[in-house]
């Protein structure tokens, strides 16, 4: 790969700069409205109360004059929603009854689908995020197009880039699911990966070093980068789940009066859905970080000759790994399940964020390639 | 933990299905129906026992030690570890001469070798080989057994529904083959029941029980085995694996046997006959760097060593290029490059005007700009032993300090600054002494920057006196030397295999669904055919509902079905199963 003969496209490099820039100051206004969707989530859910409400009394004049049965269906589709993705799992006879009345009070469907909620402020958000993630984009492919090669040589690469493919991941992830409640999550991390980059480590751009010209970093690193953005958003709900799951512990115990509580913790889905939906999103990562560590051995192997040195890099890389399989296998572990597997999900994640910040800059190892000054 | 979890283990699924196949057949019978509620495997208490100890203990120790394991990894991140170089762990050791030997007789240096460590793996280990046997065992029967007896009362399974058929349907018997044909057409496998009596004369109708997603298990199966197979890999691998590191400068050759190496480090089985006869001279080599950027000016972008190699001995010399990322392979060794520097090339003179050097030394790059140490030994030197210690500057320039710096890395203005001195080396004790070191003490001290006559400072070609008449030193030029690392494994393609399957296992048992459904026929009250079908799942399956919908689609199309208003009252449900969460849940009537 002689990436080196090519020069520097010194004019684009600095639009690269510029919208990247650009990128994090949106990405900060979606984060803040993001943010107000929570804090103003108490007003949505009263509007949206009063409109339920409205829309019971239109249903029980009309029911008056009809059978029983049928009405049963018309008490909101979010209880509907709810009921029938619990219904599937219910099977223990005794967590049923609970969980019918449980799902009267959330707002929110357990297999997150779009409830057609009104939420202007989460809506402008997500244009935000949109517009923020194409700015991002363009500052991204400009950045590889100027310098003719993958844009992930150095810390700074690591973060916008890395920041992009979350971003990107929530996005796409929002086109199947309304997953807003995890906005602020989501591009808070973007927020931080971002200013990181900008402020931490700004790095003028350059070739790469000869260690890093193989066809291998392509492979490895944007297998890598993409679980990472799995796991960032399972990280999200995991911790979510814990909140919800106290939340719903209180209210099975009649501690949570009604307008108490975490108002925004209405307008996410249940402990359950949410455990449900990390999941899911976990097996994804789990095999993609496996793909991590066999193309990182195929590449150690090519570069240094073994394809495992317990090099910092791969200790973590490990560790992470390993976790998470400890957490798939609390999933099918009995009293392992709900709270403990999050936290489980929870410690993978720190372990991918500490392999990623910590071990870069930090650590010396072969893999020290966070193109920092000496 | 009593949260609810939407996972059903194996255990609990087991336990259902158990309980629903002999809902009636067990202790309970006086009791009466209800008790078919309960769930009793029928395997008796201590089988049960037996049961709940290998579902349980394993799974969990299992847990255990995984989490174990990623704890364990972890010292070795935060201590320098032998494996990756000695002298890390003596710096450490130096450093902390309390700490360092307690931690070190606890292996904290040794990390991935220690006994604890292995203790942990060893153990994850049997305990998964104690797992897949038995899973295997269990799966190779349930694959060769017809799929699971019907369950009395589907309505119980976490999916199910009934059509009920037009007058003009088919009859339940005819009913069941074509539901088993519908099954079959999904990919189930599936197993006709016709109607007959049970033991306690009760009426059992026809039915069909299917399974599907066999695969799963084996994905399970193929992925835990693996793991043991690149363990076993790894560990035959390193024992007949050997390793080593050479300096090698241009116009010399390495010859790959045991006493050309710097450094050297076998398997536990190595044999020395391994060892490929092959040999490596350097040609030339060449750096290029940035030139472009002002940001990243002088920084490096491309190493080439030229080489000649030869096979074996004898053989036809071949040339070759050498570069990062780019090996060269010879059987099973391969040869990398890893490093590269400048070897000044000098000669000294000792007191009586003999020459007692002369040659390349490695001086060993400590920056991006090659600002290299380099230490001359001269034992031959007469009357007294000579040696240098000092820096070799690429691109020499006068520093804000006063003393010269290198501003490049490249070779615009070489020059050497030494110290020398004079006093035997202890070269004769025959203690091996490190040639990048030079230890100073007992010996005077000739040149210094703190000296009378002031440090040495030469440029190419240039020649300096040492004091007393005690010898000379002349900067004779600059060539190049590689640092290169030889690797056998022989167990790397087997590690490669084990993980590539293991991959596909894991895809296959994570992506894969294991169903089982279960269809019935009975003639109602009003003389029709009434259809009820049941699906379960086994392990995690986020999509049995799709699965339930897509089959009673099929069925509607299949027979002429009767509109579910008519039919509704007519589902024999459980009475407490009125159109609640539970039937709603259930099947994809509203659908
Ligand atoms: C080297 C250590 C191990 C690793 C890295 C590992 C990893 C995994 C992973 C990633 C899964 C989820 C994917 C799948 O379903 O195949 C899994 C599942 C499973 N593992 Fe392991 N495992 C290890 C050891 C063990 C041991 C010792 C046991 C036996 C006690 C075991 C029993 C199981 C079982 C029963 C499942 C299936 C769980 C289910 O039904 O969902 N594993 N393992």
């Amino acid at each position: 790969m002689p990436t080196f003969t090519g020069s520097i496209d010194q004019e684009l490099a600095q639009y690269s700069d510029l919208f990247m820039l650009i990128a994090a100051l949106i990405y900060t206004g979606a984060f803040l409205m993001f943010a107000l969707d929570i804090a103003r989530s108490s007003v949505t859910i009263r509007r949206l109360e009063a409109d339920l409400a409205a829309e019971q009394e239109a249903e029980r004049a009309e029911r008056s004059a009809q059978v029983r049965a049928t009405a049963s269906a018309g008490a909101g589709s979010s209880a509907a929603g709810s009921a029938g993705a619990g219904g599937f799992d219910a099977e223990g006879s005794g967590e049923a009854p609970g969980a019918v009345e449980a799902s009267a009070e959330d707002l929110v469907d357990d297999e997150m689908t779009y409830t057609g909620i009104a939420r202007p402020l989460a809506n402008v958000a997500v244009a935000l995020t949109i517009l923020a993630a194409l700015a991002h984009g363009f500052a991204v492919g400009a950045r590889a197009t100027a310098a003719g090669r993958v844009p992930w040589g150095n810390m700074y690469e690591f973060l916008t880039t890395g920041a992009l493919v979350v971003a990107a991941v929530y996005l796409v992830s929002l086109l199947r699911k309304d997953l807003r409640f995890l906005g602020t999550f989501a591009v808070g991390l973007v927020v931080v990966m971002m200013t990181a980059a900008t402020i931490g480590f700004p790095t003028p751009l350059g070739h790469l070093q000869p260690s890093l010209q193989s066809p291998w970093i392509v492979i490895h690193v944007s297998v890598a980068v993409f679980s990472m953005g799995l796991f960032t958003l399972t990280f999200a709900m995991s911790v979510l789940q814990l909140i919800q799951h106290r939340r719903e512990a209180k209210r099975a115990a009649g501690m949570l009066s009604d307008t108490g509580g975490w108002q925004f913790m209405r307008m996410v889905p249940s402990a359950m859905a949410l455990e449900n939906r990390a999941y899911r999103i976990n097996t994804i990562g789990f095999v993609t970080w496996t793909l991590t560590l066999i193309f990182g051995a195929i590449w150690a192997e090519e570069a240094w000759g073994r394809y495992w040195g317990w090099d910092t890099k791969e200790v973590w890389t490990f560790v992470v790994w390993v976790v998470y399989a400890g957490y798939l296998h609390a999933r099918a572990t009995r009293g392992w399940t709900g709270s403990r597997s999050a936290w489980l999900s929870i410690i993978g994640f720190a372990c991918v964020i500490f392999n990623f910040t910590v071990v870069n800059t930090l650590f010396a190892g072969l893999h020290s390639y966070a193109g920092l000054p000496e | 933990m009593t949260q609810p979890s939407a996972h059903r283990d194996n255990a609990r699924e087991d336990a259902l299905t158990e309980a629903e196949s002999t809902a009636d057949g067990g202790s309970g019978a006086s009791s009466g129906r209800r008790r078919g509620d309960v769930a009793v495997p029928a395997l008796g208490p201590v089988g049960m026992l037996r049961w709940a100890w290998t579902q349980l203990t394993s799974m969990r120790t299992a847990l255990m030690l995984l989490l174990l394991l990623a704890v364990a990894a972890v010292p070795g991140s935060l201590f320098p570890q032998r494996v990756q170089g000695q002298a890390a762990v003596e710096r450490w050791l130096d450093d902390h001469p309390t700490a360092g030997p307690i931690l070190d007789s606890l292996q904290v240096f040794d990390v991935y070798s220690s006994f604890w460590f292995s203790a942990i793996y060893l153990l994850l280990f049997t305990s998964l080989v104690g797992c897949i046997i038995p899973r295997a065992k269990k799966h190779l029967e349930q694959m060769s057994s017809p799929p699971p007896r019907t369950p009395r009362r589907l309505e119980r399974l976490p999916q199910h529904g009934a059509v009920e058929l037009d007058d003009d349907g088919p009859a339940p018997e005819q009913a069941v083959r074509e539901a088993a044909r519908v099954l079959k057409g999904r990919r189930y496998r599936v197993d006709v029941r016709e109607a007959s009596t049970d033991a306690r004369g009760r009426e059992v109708p026809a039915s069909v029980g299917a399974e599907k997603g066999y695969l799963r298990e084996i994905g399970n199966l193929l992925f835990h085995v693996s793991l043991v197979g690149v363990l076993i890999c790894v560990a035959a691998g390193s024992m007949f694996s050997y390793s080593g590191q050479k300096i090698v400068t241009e116009d010399e050759s390495f010859v790959n046997s045991l006493v050309s190496y710097d450094n050297f480090v076998p398997g536990t089985a190595f044999d020395e006959s391994q060892m490929e006869p092959f040999s490596v001279t350097l040609d030339s080599f060449e750096r290029i760097f940035d030139r472009e950027n002002p940001s990243h000016y002088g920084q490096p972008l491309d190493f080439t060593a030229d080489v000649t190699v030869r096979e074996e001995p004898g053989a036809e010399p071949e040339e070759h290029e050498l570069k990062v990322n780019h090996p060269l392979t010879f059987g099973g060794a391969r040869v990398f490059l890893v490093g590269n520097g400048y070897a000044p090339e000098v000669t000294v003179r000792d007191g009586a005007g003999d020459v007692a050097y002369s040659g390349p030394v490695v001086a060993r790059a400590q920056d991006s700009v090659y600002t290299s140490t380099v230490v001359i030994k001269a034992p031959d030197a007469r009357p007294e032993q000579l040696s240098f210690v000092g820096l070799l500057l690429p691109t020499a320039q006068e520093g804000d300090s006063g003393a010269a710096v290198s501003v490049d890395p490249a070779l615009q203005n070489p020059q050497l600054q030494l110290n020398s001195y004079a006093g035997d080396l202890g070269l004769d004790s025959g203690e091996p002494q490190n040639v990048y070191v030079l230890d100073t003490e007992g010996l005077t001290e000739l040149n210094s920057r703190t000296s009378e006559s002031g440090g040495l400072s030469l440029g190419v070609g240039e020649t300096a006196e040492l004091p007393d008449g005690l010898g000379s030193i002349s900067f004779d030029g600059v060539t190049n030397y590689i640092g290169i690392d030889i690797h056998y494994n022989p167990g790397k393609t087997g590690v490669l295999i084990f993980a590539l399957a293991a991959l596909a296992g894991l895809i296959l048992s994570l992506f894969l669904r294991r169903r089982r459904a279960w269809v019935t026929a009975t003639t109602n009250e009003a003389g029709r055919t009434l259809v009820t079908y049941g699906l379960l799942a086994r392990g995690e399956d986020f999509r049995l509902r799709e699965e339930t919908i897509a089959l009673r689609s099929r069925f509607e199309k299949q027979w002429p079905v009767r509109a579910p208003e008519q039919a509704h009252h007519e589902t024999p449900t459980d009475e407490q199963d009125g159109p609640g969460r539970r039937g709603r849940g259930a099947s994809g009537r509203e659908k």
